[in-house]
C-alpha cells in the first residue's frame, strides 16, 4: 500500500515539477493586444505621452486608461493607425503632449562637454557613449531623437539637428503635384 | 539553324529614334576643366574616400574605396589634383547631393600603375575582388556591383550566360555602337564571365533592328573560334532588354515572383558590361569611361566615349544642344529621369543624356478617371494588374499593393504609354516604392529602439538589485559586529533571549546616530579658515551663506524620531 503512495505522490511531483517548468519556459510575454498597439508606437521612448516609455503607454491605451492620441513622435499617422486597429474614432494630435517635429538627432559639442554623464544616464536607448570625465558622443544611428538628454546637460552642449534627406532616403512624391525640380523649373519659365 | 525563340507578356512598340544617332562613330570627349566623381555610384554602399583636398592622383587611381558586402570601388578618370572632396548636386530627380571627389586634371591623362590578372589561373575569388575593386558595376542602368552576380550558385556551375545587347528604350544606341565597334573586346569580356561562372552557353540578344551589331558580334565570335556562344537577334519590342524579358525571350524561362533567375540556372549582363570586364582584367583598366548616348533636342545626335565625372553640359555641348532646350533626361523617354541641373556629372549609370524641350515632350494631358479598360494590364511585361497597384497606391494602401506584387514592377512604363486616361501610373508606383521603403526602415529603427530601451531597463533593474543586496550584505554584516558587541556586555543578564531581538534595532539607530555626529563634525570643520581681514563685502556675502547654511542644517541636526520609518 505504501508502494502505491509511494509511486502516486512520485508521479504527481515529476508532474507538477513539468508543469512548473513548461509554464516559466514557454510564458506568454504580456498581452497581444499591447504588442500590437506597441508595434504602432514610434519607440521613440520620449515619455511625452504621460508615460515612462512607449510601452506602458500601451499598456494605458489597451485598458483604456489613455487617448489614442497622446504620442507626439508618432503623428497623425500612427494616430490613424491606432484607431483603425482599435476601432476607435481618429483624433487630431492632444496639444497638451506636444506637436508633432521632424525627425531628429541630438548633437553633443563634444568641446564644451564635460563628461559628467548625466545625459548618458537619460537616454533611453544608450545612444550616448563615454566614461566620467571623458567627452561624450552620440551614436546618431541609435539616437531616437527623444530629446531626454537636453535637460539634464549642466553646460548645455546638445542640441537638436533634424535628420537631413538623403538619396538614400528620398521619397517621390505623391504624383499629384507634378515633380518639377527647382532649377529647371525656373529654366522653363524663363523659356 | 534557326533558334527558337519565346514571347513574353505585354510589351509595346514606341517609336525608337536610333537612326540619327547611330550614323556617326564612337566620339572621344576632349577633357573638362573640372570632374565631379560621386562616391555613391552603384547600388548598395558608399565607398569612403581615399584621397584629401590637394592631392595629386594618377588616371586610374582608386579615389574610393568599396565599403562593406554590397559596393564597388571608385576611380579617378583622368590625372590631376584633387580640388575638393565635398557633397555635389548628384544626377537624380531629388536635386540631392553626395559626397564627390573634384579633380581638375592636369592635361597630361597620365595613368598609375596597372595591374592586370590572368583570369584563368586565379582563383574565383580573388577574381571577385579584383572586379570590386576595378568597380565594375552594370552598365545597363541599373549599376549593380557586377562581381555580386559572378558566382556560379548552389550547382558550381550555370547553364545559359545571357548577354543583353537588346538595347530596347528608344533614342539610346550606346550598346548598338559599342557592339559595332567594339565586338572582338567585348566578347574576351564576355569569355571571361563564362570561365567565371563556368556557363554551358552563351546567348547574346540583339533586337532585330540592330542588324550592324548582330553581323558584328557574329563576325567576332566566328573569328575566335569559340563554340557554344551564340548572337541571337530578337524582335523588336519595348522592353526586350528587361533581364527577366530577355531570359524569357531567349530561353523560354519564366521567372516566377519571388524566385531569381540564378535559381534556374540562367544570369543575364549588359554587354557594355562585358566590355568593361575585358577592359579591367586584361587591360588592368577599372571603370572610369563608359559610352553615352547624347539624343533628343540636339543637332547631331552621337555616340561618345565619356570619362566619369564629366558634366553633362560639357559633353552635350559637342552635339550641338537647340537653343530651346529645357531639361536633360537621364535615360530613355519610357524608363528615363529628369535631372535637377545641367551640370550634373556623368556617372556609371549615365546611358542617355536626352536632351528635351517643350515641344520635343510636350507636357502630358490631364490626368483623367481611371476606365478600368485594362489596356494597362495588356501591356504589362511584368504580368501584373497596373490599375489595381495605381488604384492601391493611389489611396496609400500599401499592404495591398505589395500584395499586388508591386515590387515586380520594373517601372518600364508600358502601362502609362498605352493608358488612354493619361494616368502617370509610374509615378504612382515610385511613390508607393519609396513609402514603403520609409517605413520598413522607419520598423527597422523602431525594433531596435524597443530592444535598447528594454535592455536598459533590465539593466538598470540589475544594478538596482545589485547595489541592494550589496547594502544588505553591508548592513547584516555590521549588524552581527554590533550584536556581537552588545552581546558581550549584557550576556550575564538574566533574559539574554528577549534581549536580543530589539537588539538589531537599537544597533541600526547607534549606526545612524554615529553617522549623523560624523557629518556634524565634518560640516563644523568645513567652516572657512580665511575669515580674517577680509573686506567688508565679502564680510557680509560669508554672513549670509552661514545664515543660509543654518537653515539648511537645522533639519539635519534635529533629533532622530525615535523609530524609523
Ligand atoms: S510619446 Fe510616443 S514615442 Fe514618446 S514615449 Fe510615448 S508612445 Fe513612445
Ligand atoms: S541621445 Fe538624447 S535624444 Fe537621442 S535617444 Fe538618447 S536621450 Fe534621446
Ligand atoms: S489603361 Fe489606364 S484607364 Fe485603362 S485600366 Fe489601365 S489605368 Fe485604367
Ligand atoms: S511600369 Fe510596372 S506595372 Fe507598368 S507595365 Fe511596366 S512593369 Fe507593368
Amino acid at each position: 500500500m505504501f508502494t502505491a503512495l509511494f509511486v502516486m505522490t512520485g508521479i504527481a511531483l515529476v508532474l507538477g515539477a513539468g508543469l512548473g517548468f513548461a509554464a516559466i519556459k514557454f510564458k506568454v510575454e504580456g498581452d497581444p493586444l499591447v504588442d500590437k498597439i506597441d508595434a504602432i508606437l514610434p519607440q521613440t521612448q520620449c515619455g511625452q505621452c504621460g508615460f515612462p516609455g512607449c510601452r506602458p503607454y500601451a499598456t494605458a491605451i489597451a485598458g483604456g486608461e489613455a487617448e489614442i492620441n497622446q504620442c507626439p513622435p508618432g503623428g497623425e499617422e500612427g494616430i490613424r493607425k491606432l484607431a483603425d486597429l482599435l476601432g476607435r474614432e481618429f483624433k487630431p494630435l492632444s496639444e497638451e503632449h506636444g506637436v508633432e517635429k521632424p525627425k531628429s538627432v541630438a548633437i553633443i559639442d563634444e568641446n564644451t562637454c564635460i563628461g559628467c554623464t548625466l545625459c548618458i544616464q537619460a537616454c533611453p536607448v544608450d545612444a550616448i557613449v563615454g566614461a566620467a570625465k571623458q567627452m561624450h558622443t552620440i551614436v546618431a544611428a541609435e539616437c531616437t531623437g527623444c530629446e531626454l538628454c537636453l535637460a539634464p546637460c549642466p553646460v548645455d552642449c546638445i542640441t537638436m539637428e533634424p535628420i537631413a534627406e538623403t538619396v538614400d532616403t528620398w521619397k517621390w512624391r505623391y504624383p499629384v503635384f507634378q515633380i518639377a525640380p527647382a532649377a529647371l523649373g525656373t529654366a522653363r519659365q524663363e523659356a | 539553324m534557326l533558334r527558337k525563340l519565346f514571347k513574353f507578356h505585354g510589351g509595346v512598340k514606341p517609336q525608337t529614334n536610333k537612326e540619327r544617332s547611330t550614323t556617326a562613330p564612337i566620339a572621344a570627349v576632349p577633357l573638362p576643366d573640372r570632374l565631379v566623381i560621386p562616391l555613391h555610384q552603384a547600388v548598395g554602399g558608399h565607398p569612403r574616400p581615399l584621397v584629401q583636398p590637394g592631392d595629386r592622383v594618377f588616371k586610374g587611381q582608386r579615389i574610393g574605396g568599396a565599403d562593406g558586402n554590397l559596393s564597388s570601388a571608385v576611380h579617378a578618370s583622368t590625372s590631376g589634383l584633387v580640388r575638393d572632396v565635398a557633397p555635389a548636386v548628384m544626377p537624380h530627380t531629388s536635386g540631392l547631393t553626395t559626397l564627390s571627389v573634384i579633380i581638375e586634371p592636369d592635361g597630361e591623362d597620365r595613368w598609375g600603375e596597372l595591374d592586370k590578372v590572368n583570369y584563368r589561373s586565379t582563383p574565383p575569388d580573388e577574381l571577385r575582388d579584383f572586379l570590386r575593386d576595378a568597380g565594375v558595376v552594370g552598365l545597363g542602368g541599373a549599376v549593380f556591383p557586377s562581381y555580386l552576380k559572378l558566382k556560379p550558385g548552389k550547382e558550381g556551375k550555370l547553364k545559359t550566360l545571357v548577354i543583353n545587347g537588346a538595347e530596347c528604350e528608344p533614342f539610346i544606341t550606346c550598346d548598338d555602337m559599342l557592339m559595332r565597334e567594339r565586338a572582338g573586346d567585348m566578347l574576351k569580356g564576355i569569355l571571361a564571365m563564362r570561365h567565371m561562372l563556368q556557363a554551358e552557353e552563351v546567348l547574346i540578344g540583339i533586337e532585330d533592328n540592330k542588324p550592324q551589331a548582330v553581323a558584328a558580334v557574329q563576325a567576332a565570335i566566328a573569328a575566335s573560334g569559340q563554340s557554344g556562344i551564340e548572337a541571337v537577334a530578337i524582335p523588336t519590342r519595348y522592353p526586350a532588354g528587361g533581364a527577366k524579358q530577355l531570359i524569357r525571350v531567349l530561353t523560354g524561362i519564366e521567372v516566377p515572383h519571388g524566385r531569381r533567375s540564378t535559381d534556374f540556372g540562367v544570369q543575364c549582363f549588359n554587354v557594355g558590361t562585358a566590355f568593361s570586364i575585358y577592359e579591367a582584367l586584361e587591360l588592368g583598366r577599372p571603370l572610369i569611361s563608359r559610352l553615352v548616348t547624347v539624343a533628343g533636342n540636339v543637332d547631331a545626335p552621337r555616340n561618345y566615349d565619356v570619362l566619369i565625372g564629366t558634366p553633362m553640359d560639357h559633353l552635350v555641348r559637342l552635339a550641338g544642344p537647340r537653343a530651346d532646350t529645357d531639361r536633360y533626361i537621364m535615360g530613355g523617354p519610357m524608363m528615363g529621369v529628369r535631372l535637377p541641373a545641367f551640370d550634373v556629372p556623368v556617372v556609371k549609370a549615365t546611358n542617355c543624356i536626352l536632351v528635351g524641350s517643350e515641344a520635343m515632350f510636350p507636357a502630358p494631358a490631364p490626368e483623367m478617371p481611371c476606365i478600368r479598360c485594362g489596356e494597362c494590364a495588356k501591356a504589362c511585361p511584368a504580368d501584373l494588374a497596373p490599375f489595381e497597384l495605381y488604384w492601391f497606391s493611389r489611396s496609400k494602401n500599401f499592404g495591398k499593393a505589395q500584395e499586388y506584387h508591386l515590387f515586380d514592377c520594373i517601372e518600364c512604363g508600358c502601362c502609362s504609354f498605352v493608358c488612354p486616361s493619361h494616368i502617370p501610373l509610374v509615378d504612382y508606383y515610385r511613390f508607393s516604392k519609396s513609402e514603403i521603403w520609409a517605413r520598413e526602415r522607419e520598423k527597422e529603427a523602431a525594433d531596435a529602439a524597443r530592444d535598447r530601451f528594454e535592455f536598459k531597463n533590465h539593466r538598470q533593474e540589475r544594478e538596482k538589485l545589485e547595489k541592494a543586496e550589496k547594502l544588505a550584505a553591508k548592513a547584516a554584516a555590521t549588524r552581527e559586529k554590533v550584536a556581537a558587541d552588545g552581546a558581550t556586555a549584557p550576556a550575564a543578564g538574566s533574559d539574554a533571549a528577549p534581549a536580543a531581538k530589539p537588539a538589531p534595532d537599537a544597533a541600526k539607530r547607534a549606526l545612524i546616530e554615529a553617522a549623523m555626529e560624523k557629518a556634524r563634525q565634518q560640516k563644523a570643520q568645513a567652516a572657512p579658515r580665511n575669515t580674517e581681514q577680509l573686506s567688508p563685502d565679502v564680510q557680509a556675502e560669508i554672513a549670509d551663506i552661514e545664515a543660509r547654511r543654518e537653515i539648511v542644517a537645522k533639519p539635519a541636526a534635529s533629533p532622530l524620531p525615535p523609530q524609523d520609518a
